[in-house]
């Protein structure tokens, strides 16, 4: 099993919807809640809450079903360049919030922007993989691309799914993006704000791969999705004749 | 004046659709119904029929609207010109509608947790479909669940109906006919969970008395709609699950 | 669109001043909460009106004017004047207010008005017909706000009450055979027909604190109001709750008395203030 098995409960809570916290419970996804008093919390968006128990301590996961992508230092964001300037660019990151990369940054300290012309390294249309250096909401958001693996992309093809339902394509400790990197042979870049870079090795399997991504983003609050996602793969390649039935 | 005299209540306490004075109409809600929102809802309160929108929250455009500290909320109200009985109405946007944008706004605003999102927008179009008395009630109900839809965080639901005075009697959610014909006409918003009124209006006249007990009226109903919201909006996310 | 309004910038520290005058129980300009500013009317201000007030309620001033022309009844109620009302922040009255159309909260205003002098059939409607069924007196209200310092909704029915209560209809004669209609606006028939005065009574909450009457820096600091309209007879003929805030149902109760009492209260007021002018 891919999926945790200490979920004991999981429920749906809608905005106004009263949350009972001790203090032997912890939270995660606070942000999602709205303290009403010491012991009373409310549901400010539409969730699943998953309660794990161990011995006598509670935990709480807030997992909201919809919302645009709120920027988090440190997260992996796939952008679009749609606009350069003397000495930056602004990238479309999917999220109300627009980016800025600095050409410093790209290109190195010692560029100078009297002489040189940004737009022979990234121009508006091109796409890249960054990672959020700074984000305050009423200033906005500074990428960097100084990371292992980071930089502009050339190759590949692009799925969009609800920011929301990334959590799951990446899984409890990678599992779900595991298993369908083992399974399809693709190679997948998973960006926080909802883009999914796919390389596969062919057209069949880049399908089988949207298709999976598509069922893990509708099917996203569903228990022991892992498992009913890797049997979704096996049939459809079963189907295309990519291997024979296994018997499991 | 004239017009007072229709019997609005017969004989044995009915109204003229059948209804006791404090039932709703049937009501339904409709959540997720466009492809290109981020929320939306249509709402039907017996005939009136309204669709809500929501986008957001998204950069502001033109940019010298966005506010530093919070989200800016913009809110259009709209009859769509076949939606009225008789007449086709003017597209041209008529003062009850630049009215109704701003009250609906108010009715919403204080739900949304726009401190979250500073410099973007949340935008909220309500578009009235077919008008049987109650639009503005119906359009906040449907708005609400909107927002709901589109993951806008907020403290709570939002509900509105309307509570009126046909004959001396105090009746909840007034069709058409009896929203032209009634003494009082109160649009009453609440967040149900808070108990917070968001909006209140009165047309017509209500003596301190009735006033006190058409506020209970309208709590009553709209814990009721509140039902019908929650159960919508978890009927949408529970389908798949089986 | 109706867009959250970009609101004054008000220093916190100012604004912990305003609520802390406010928990003693005293305006900023230290009136106790529940009290009005002075009113001040002046008449005739425009004597090509039929009637014109300038009132002034503290360094609020507000402009409201009537004009009386011959109209054509609407067919659902052929006997019946018609009342149009009209609402504009002119430029001159804030920093903030720019010229062009009536926005959203003039046309608020003007609607709150209508709708409060409509409903409680403050003004003998069906004692303006000319020639039944074809002509009738269209009664123009028009409100132009002057000076911003606070309470708009107050004080500009205030001014519209005091205007119509002191408006007397021209003398005219209706030519029996041709059905035309001739008006001497240098002559009075007799005064508009009033049925019963309507005030409005807004309370604005600040912080927890329900007050009347806030001036404008006071008013800033509002999360929102509720203005009642109280007739003569003691009926509420109209509500509407504005701004962002929040008001409980045991709040909503609060409001609604001390609206019926200061209702009572300033409606014996403007009674004085209109007395024997012509």
């Amino acid at each position: 099993m891919y999926e945790s098995s200490e979920i004991k409960e999981r429920k749906l809570v809608i905005p106004g919807d009263s949350i009972t916290l001790d203090q032997n419970t912890t939270v995660e996804g606070l942000t999602y809640l709205y303290k009403l008093n010491e012991s009373t919390y409310m549901a400010t968006v539409t969730a699943l809450i998953d309660v794990e128990t161990m011995e006598n301590k509670r935990r709480l996961r807030v997992i909201p079903l919809k919302g645009r992508y709120i920027p988090k230092e440190g997260d992996v964001v796939i952008g679009t360049v749609v606009d350069v300037s003397l000495s930056s660019w602004t990238i479309d990151i999917n999220s109300p919030y627009s980016a800025v990369l600095y050409a410093y940054d790209y290109i190195g300290k010692n560029f100078n922007p009297t002489v040189e012309n940004i737009r022979k390294y990234l121009d508006v249309g091109d796409v890249l993989l960054a990672k959020i250096a700074q984000f305050e909401r009423s200033r906005g958001v500074v990428l960097t691309v100084q990371d292992k693996g980071l930089g502009k992309i050339t190759s590949g093809s692009l799925v969009e799914i609800e920011p929301c339902k990334i959590a799951r394509v990446i899984g409890k400790k990678r599992s779900m993006l595991n298993m369908l990197m083992e399974q399809t042979r693709c190679e997948i870049f998973v960006g926080n704000n909802g883009r999914i870079l796919l390389r596969c090795p062919s057209l069949e399997l880049e399908y089988i791969t949207i298709l999976a991504i598509k069922k893990i983003e509708s099917e996203a609050h569903t228990i022991g999705l892992t498992e009913k996602i890797k049997d979704f793969i096996i049939e459809e390649k079963v189907k295309r004749g990519l291997i024979r039935y296994e018997i499991k | 004046m004239k017009l007072n005299k229709i019997k609005l209540i017969a004989e044995d306490g009915r109204r003229i659709d059948g209804r006791l004075p404090e039932e709703l109409r049937p009501i339904k809600i409709d959540i997720g119904i466009l492809k290109n929102a981020d929320g939306s809802a249509i709402v039907e309160y017996g005939a009136t029929k309204v669709l809500a929108a929501v986008y957001g929250p998204r950069e502001v455009v033109p940019r010298h609207e966005e506010l530093a500290d919070r989200a800016i909320i913009r809110c259009r109200y709209r009859m769509l010109s076949f939606s009225t009985q008789g007449e086709r109405k003017s597209p041209a946007p008529s003062r009850r509608e630049i009215e109704l944008s701003k009250v609906i706004r108010e009715a919403l605003e204080p739900a949304i947790l726009s401190n979250q999102y500073p410099r973007t927008a949340i935008d909220i179009f309500v578009e009235v479909i077919n008008a049987d008395g109650g639009t503005r009630t119906a359009g906040i109900t449907a708005a609400a669940v909107a927002l709901a839809d589109a993951g806008i965080p907020m403290l709570d639901l939002v509900v509105a109906v309307a509570v009126g005075k046909l004959n001396g009697v105090l009746v909840v959610d007034l069709n058409g006919l009896e929203d032209m014909n009634s003494e009082a006409d109160m649009p009453i918003a609440i967040m149900p969970s808070l108990g917070k009124i968001t909006m209140l209006q009165l047309n017509g006249v209500l003596t301190p008395e009735d006033f006190r007990k058409a506020l209970l009226l309208a709590i009553n109903s709209i814990n009721k709609i509140y039902e019908l919201q929650k159960e919508a909006l978890r009927r949408k996310y529970l389908t798949v699950e089986e | 669109m109706s867009s959250t309004p970009e609101t004054f910038l008000i220093p916190k520290i100012k604004y912990s001043a305003i609520l802390n005058v406010i928990s003693k129980g005293f305006h900023v300009d230290r009136r106790a909460i529940m009290e009005y500013r002075q009113i001040n009317i002046t008449y005739n201000v425009a004597p090509n009106a039929d009637s014109s007030v300038l009132l002034r309620l503290g360094n609020t001033q507000i402009l409201a004017g009537i004009k009386l022309e011959i109209g054509q009844p609407f067919p659902d109620s052929p006997d019946e004047g018609i009342l149009i009302v009209n609402a504009e922040y002119i430029p001159a009255a804030s920093p903030v207010y720019e010229p062009g159309p009536p926005d959203e909260n003039a046309i608020e205003l003007a609607r709150i008005i209508d709708r409060s002098l409509r409903e409680s059939k403050a003004i003998a409607l069906d004692k303006l017909s000319i020639v039944s069924g074809k002509k009738v007196w269209s009664l123009w209200l028009d409100i132009y706000v002057l000076d911003y310092d606070g309470n708009l909704i107050d004080a500009s029915m205030l001014a519209s009450m005091a205007a119509l209560a002191t408006t007397y209809i021209p003398y005219y004669e209706v030519d029996q055979t041709t059905g035309i209609v001739k008006v001497d606006r240098s002559r009075k028939s007799m005064p508009l027909p009033i049925n019963r005065y309507v005030v409005t009574v807004t309370i604005s909450k600040i912080g927890d604190y329900m007050v009347v009457d806030p001036i404008g820096e006071e008013e800033a600091v509002a999360s929102g109001s509720i203005t009642f309209s109280i007739s003569e007879d003691n009926c509420i003929v109209g509500i509407q709750k504005r701004g962002m805030g929040v008001f409980s149902i045991d709040e909503i109760e609060k409001v609604m008395e001390i609206a019926l009492n200061k209702g009572k209260e300033i409606i014996e007021l403007l009674k004085k203030l209109t007395m024997n002018i012509k």
